[in-house]
């Protein structure tokens, strides 16, 4: 667990899952029961159950963006879809707020739904039949906002995504990466707390997918909500997460920040996915810092500890002494050594060639 | 030797033929021979039908129901009851909107009470003048679509008004209006629930199936018994007929969706009902839009039926112009049906595509812009027919309602063409028709005839077996052994031998146009859209070329039926020869195939399965169509279903009847179905 984590523990999470079971199949119920809680893959599919999700339990705290991150049948979809209450969970609870959602009759899930949660749709799922300022309106709309009301924030948000001067288009009029703004606006149309992105950048081009992810990040930036995301792509997990959930067959293997992910992983299943990965493009500099140490020699060069590693290497390796760390402040916390930069980035590498060698 | 029997089937087809031959040379054709005919041993089925319908109306659950003349209550049977208010009800609705069009006092008596109003001829309640319901239906068009929409739909009034046909065109109108929203709403529902319940979609699945194929007349005696005669048992009729296809669209359109459609509407708060009515079925509406222009089709297609049971209006006119072979008349007739047809069509299209603009800031008369114009029509409309009233004072008011039959009329030009073609090919038709009969009619209706029922068996069983196994044996045997045991065997075989000769003829015409015309994209257009121009016309509408010139006989049938029936063969074929990816047809340019090679290698295998499925709908078509022949007197079973309409016992022989042409669909369908999905299965289509 990180530090943030820990330090929030006495706050409320906004979300809370413990040990949730999503088992599809007739007799589900039954055969978790007889398991006792130990569910195997294999066991289970003999007897006609799907496991979806596996005995997963983690919190997700007040502005912060959680990533699950996993192939196709991993069980990541279904895992959001559990905590949205479009699946219902086997066995385990599931708290927003503290309130356990589990427990909610339909008009309190409702309720919960039209004021506090929105969604984004990998394949965008906007109503064909309208327009784009009456699909962000919608889920105002079915509230009961006034038509006025709901299309004079519907105009707003249509502003926000940047969609200005298409609001009558259709759907079908729209490129891909305009019908998923259309869905982010919809998705964010009643000011949810809770944001659930369901691989929403994964039909997209490269290029565009690049370019609504700094989008994604910009919003986020002003908006601060908590979110929940899902990703097939480690990449853009690293990019964007606060902290990632990587799940296999319906286990959460590791839930940690990207860069003790990419540091310390968990299992072989996760080590397979850092391996390739550049580590400069995902690492902080706080990850190979030193502790400062006042007598040493530094040189005029300081940089941020948020810095991405890749953004500062050139400057700091051309440096014979040691480089400063300044946090947010502007106050020294670490000390930067050009030889363990270069240890943390490439070493691990070095060894496992030393390892092929062999 | 039995090792290739097992692998090559077009071998156990020889050997089937062989078996079947020498089947009818063995049997010999005589009363008591089983293997001849077998014994009616559902005869009296009918009769049961009949009698247990008779009971639930009559006898079945007595309730007490207060009768005002004898100021006492009074034990009736409860499906009576039932039926005469539903009748009431619906006779009232389709009253209330004829009224709107024509006058009357009807529904006002029905709600007061007051009978001074059908006594005192000034308190009727004015019709429209035509021109205000032309302009207003005009408005309607613009408002929902634009220019070009409110032009068809003035158009469309006009015709009828100037070919005086006004005041059975609005009747028609009327009885549609109503009917078609009531199958709509019937078929959405019922498809909405099919979609919620697995057992529901189990249940349906077959009544749908047989209720497609079941030829129209078949419901019209139960109908009759049930309802009585009048405008409402034709609509009710034209419900039953209309909603299937609905019902089968609805859910198709629901099925469809993807899952992340409904989610994001429950994402986004929504109930139940909101979620159905704003999420599940807007995104489905293109099928069920599909399913709404069927219906509107279906409704119009059933006016001459309904006609039959009391229905008014131009399918009354329609048959009574073609038994005068007045053949102008029911030419201009029938253009009203299509025109109303495509008018209604369009417009219900256009009311689902309407779009708001929530922004423009409109002042009050933008806001009620259509209201206010209607407002002008109506009162310039009204000031025209006084105007009208002094001008024809003697005549009638050609500004006010134009009288039936009283307009223009362009009878005698068709006449003219008729006798004139009649005049120059009198020889070359009537030798034509002659060779028709005589050398191709005639004999095959006696070789199906000559058919022993074990040989007939033998052969149909056989190909079901060879095609798609036991179980697709067994059933077209089933389907036939209820035809064979009623004892209309000999009248099924006539309608099969009609059936089966124009979805001959069809197939081949249908197969040919629709590949030659699919070589190039402006000509597949152009065919899509005779396509779709043919499938508007009733079906009725084909029997008028054909009667001018051949008469009343088998060939006008047969020919009227070719007509119907190519159209699913030619789309279909169409279809087919688009699916087949570019990439395949480019595998076979490189690998050096010629034109013909590539027709045949390639194009007609990966097509094969949309043509099957094609052929199934020209079965049905033509099925369909062999009944309405019976109106220009052929002598199958749809000739005895028309006469079950007058018999007084006729509801059980009009259901078997309607039974045994649907089963004879039915069996075919099994067969070239199953067909067609295992080509797709090899083909990796499926």
């Amino acid at each position: 667990m990180s530090t943030q984590a820990e330090t929030s523990t006495s706050v409320e999470p906004v979300i809370r899952c413990d040990s949730v079971y999503m088992i599809f199949g007739d007799n589900a119920h039954s055969m978790l029961k007889q398991a006792n809680g130990v569910v195997d893959h294999a066991k289970f599919h003999e007897a006609g159950c799907i496991v979806g999700v596996n005995n997963a339990s983690f919190e997700v705290h007040k502005g912060e963006l959680l990533i699950i991150m996993g192939l196709s049948g991993s069980g990541k979809s279904t895992l959001m879809r559990c905590i949205a209450r479009l699946n219902e969970a086997t066995a385990g609870k599931i708290y927003i707020d503290g309130e356990d959602i589990l427990s909610m009759n339909d008009k309190q899930l409702i309720e919960l739904r039209r004021s506090k949660m929105g969604m984004v749709f990998q394949s965008f799922a906007l109503l064909p039949h309208k327009t784009v300022l009456e699909n962000i309106a919608f889920p105002l709309q079915v509230k009961g906002v006034s038509t006025e009301d709901s299309m004079q924030r519907a105009k707003e948000m249509v502003d926000l995504v940047s969609l200005t001067g298409r609001e009558n288009y259709f759907p079908r009029q729209l490129s891909g990466g305009q019908q998923q703004r259309v869905g982010i606006a919809r998705s964010l149309a009643i000011e949810p707390d809770i944001w659930f992105l369901d691989e929403p950048f994964s039909a997209l081009d490269p290029l565009i997918r690049k370019e609504m992810q700094d989008e994604f990040l910009r919003l986020q930036d002003v908006l601060g909500k908590t979110i929940l995301f899902v990703t097939h792509d480690f990449d853009e997990a690293l990019r964007l997460a606060d902290r990632i959930a990587i799940m296999k067959d319906g286990i959460i293997e590791q839930l940690d920040t990207p860069s003790n992910i990419v540091l310390n992983p968990a299992t072989e299943y996760v080590r397979k996915f850092t391996e390739e990965v550049p580590r400069e493009k995902v690492l902080k500099i706080e990850a190979v810092m030193d502790p400062y140490d006042p007598n040493e020699d530094f040189s005029d060069l300081k940089v941020q500890k948020d810095a991405i590693i890749e953004t500062v290497a050139e400057d700091v390796l051309n440096t014979d002494k040691a480089v400063a760390v300044v946090d947010a402040a502007g106050e020294i916390v670490g000390a930067l050594h050009a030889s363990h930069i270069v240890h943390v980035l490439f070493g691990g590498h070095a060894d496992d060639a030393a390892e092929k060698a062999s | 030797m039995i090792e290739a029997l097992r692998q090559k089937k077009h071998l156990q087809f020889v050997l089937l033929l062989v078996i079947f031959v020498l089947l009818c040379l063995i049997i010999t054709p005589s009363e008591g021979n089983w293997f001849w005919r077998l014994p009616p041993l559902i005869q009296k089925l009918p009769g049961i039908i009949t009698s247990s319908v008779d009971y639930i109306m009559f006898d079945w659950w007595l309730i007490d129901v207060w009768d005002p003349d004898i100021e006492d209550y009074e034990e009736k049977p409860m499906m009576n009851q039932f039926t005469r208010s539903a009748s009431g009800l619906i006779l009232f609705m389709i009253e209330f909107v004829r009224e709107i069009f024509l006058g009357g006092v009807k529904t006002i008596v029905t709600f007061s009470g007051w009978d001074w109003a059908t006594e005192n001829e000034w308190a009727r309640w004015p019709a429209l003048p035509w021109t205000v319901v032309a302009g207003g239906a005009a408005i309607l068009g613009y408002a929902l679509q634009g220019p070009r929409l409110a032009l068809f739909v003035g158009f469309t009034f006009v015709y009828i008004a100037v070919f005086g046909q006004w005041e059975p065109s609005m009747e028609t109108l009327s009885f549609v209006l109503i009917a078609a929203p009531m199958a709509v709403l019937l078929g959405l529902v019922l498809g909405v629930w099919a979609f919620k319940s697995k057992t529901v979609e189990m249940v349906l699945n077959p009544i749908l199936n047989v209720m497609q194929i079941m030829p129209h007349f078949s419901y019209l005696v139960p109908v009759v018994v049930f309802f009585g005669i009048g405008d409402h048992a034709g609509a009710i009729a034209t419900v039953i007929f209309a909603t299937p296809p609905m019902v089968r669209l609805t859910l198709l359109g629901l099925k469809k969706l993807s899952p992340e459609v409904a989610e994001a509407g429950l994402m986004s708060g929504c109930n139940n009902r909101q979620l159905l009515f704003k999420v599940l079925i807007p995104t489905a509406r293109r099928d069920i839009l599909i399913g709404v222009n069927q219906v509107i089709m279906s409704c119009l297609a059933m006016v001459v039926i309904a006609s039959l049971i009391g229905a008014k209006g131009l399918g009354n006119n329609l048959l009574i112009a073609l038994n005068q072979l007045r053949i102008g008349l029911a030419l201009e007739l029938g253009v009203c049906i299509v025109l109303i047809a495509i008018m209604l069509d369009r417009l219900s299209l256009a009311w689902a595509d309407k779009q708001v603009d929530y922004f423009a800031d409109l002042s009050f008369v933008e806001r009620h812009k259509f209201s206010l114009m209607f407002g002008v029509v109506f009162v310039v409309g009204v000031i025209l027919a006084l105007i009208g009233s002094l001008v024809f004072k003697e005549d009638f008011n050609y500004l006010y309602l134009i009288p039936h039959n009283k307009g223009l009329t362009t009878q005698d030009f068709w006449q003219a063409g008729v006798d004139w073609i009649w005049d120059t090919f009198f020889y070359a038709l009537k030798g034509f028709n002659e060779w028709l009969i005589v050398q191709v009619l005639v004999p095959v209706k006696t070789a199906y005839l000559a058919m022993p029922v074990f040989a007939t068996f033998v052969l149909t069983m056989g190909i079901g077996y060879i095609v798609g196994g036991v179980r697709v044996g067994l059933a077209v045997g089933g389907f036939l052994l209820f035809i064979a045991l009623t004892e209309w065997w000999d009248r099924a075989l006539i309608t099969a031998y009609l059936m089966t000769l124009s979805v001959l003829i069809s197939t081949a015409i249908g197969i040919a146009a629709g590949t030659i015309c699919s070589q190039h994209p402006v000509s597949t257009r152009i065919m899509l859209t005779i396509c779709d121009t043919f499938q508007t016309f009733p079906s009725f509408i084909y029997l008028i070329p054909v009667m001018m010139l051949f008469g009343v006989t088998d060939t006008s049938v047969l020919i009227a039926i070719v007509v119907y029936a190519t159209v699913p063969a030619t789309r279909y074929t169409i279809q087919g020869m688009l699916s087949v990816p570019p990439q395949l047809q480019e595998a076979g340019s490189m690998s050096g195939v010629s034109r013909v090679q590539r027709y045949l290698s390639i194009e007609l295998p990966m097509a094969f399965p949309h043509i099957a499925l094609g052929i199934n709908q020209t079965v049905v078509f033509a099925l369909s169509m062999v009944i309405i022949g019976a109106l220009i007197g052929t002598d199958d079973l749809g000739q005895l279903i028309l006469k079950s309409l007058s018999d007084k016992d006729g509801v059980g022989n009009g259901l078997v009847l309607g039974l045994c042409v649907a089963f004879i669909g039915l069996a075919i369908d099994q067969v070239l179905r199953t067909w067609a999905n295992q080509r797709k299965k090899a083909l990796g289509l499926a």
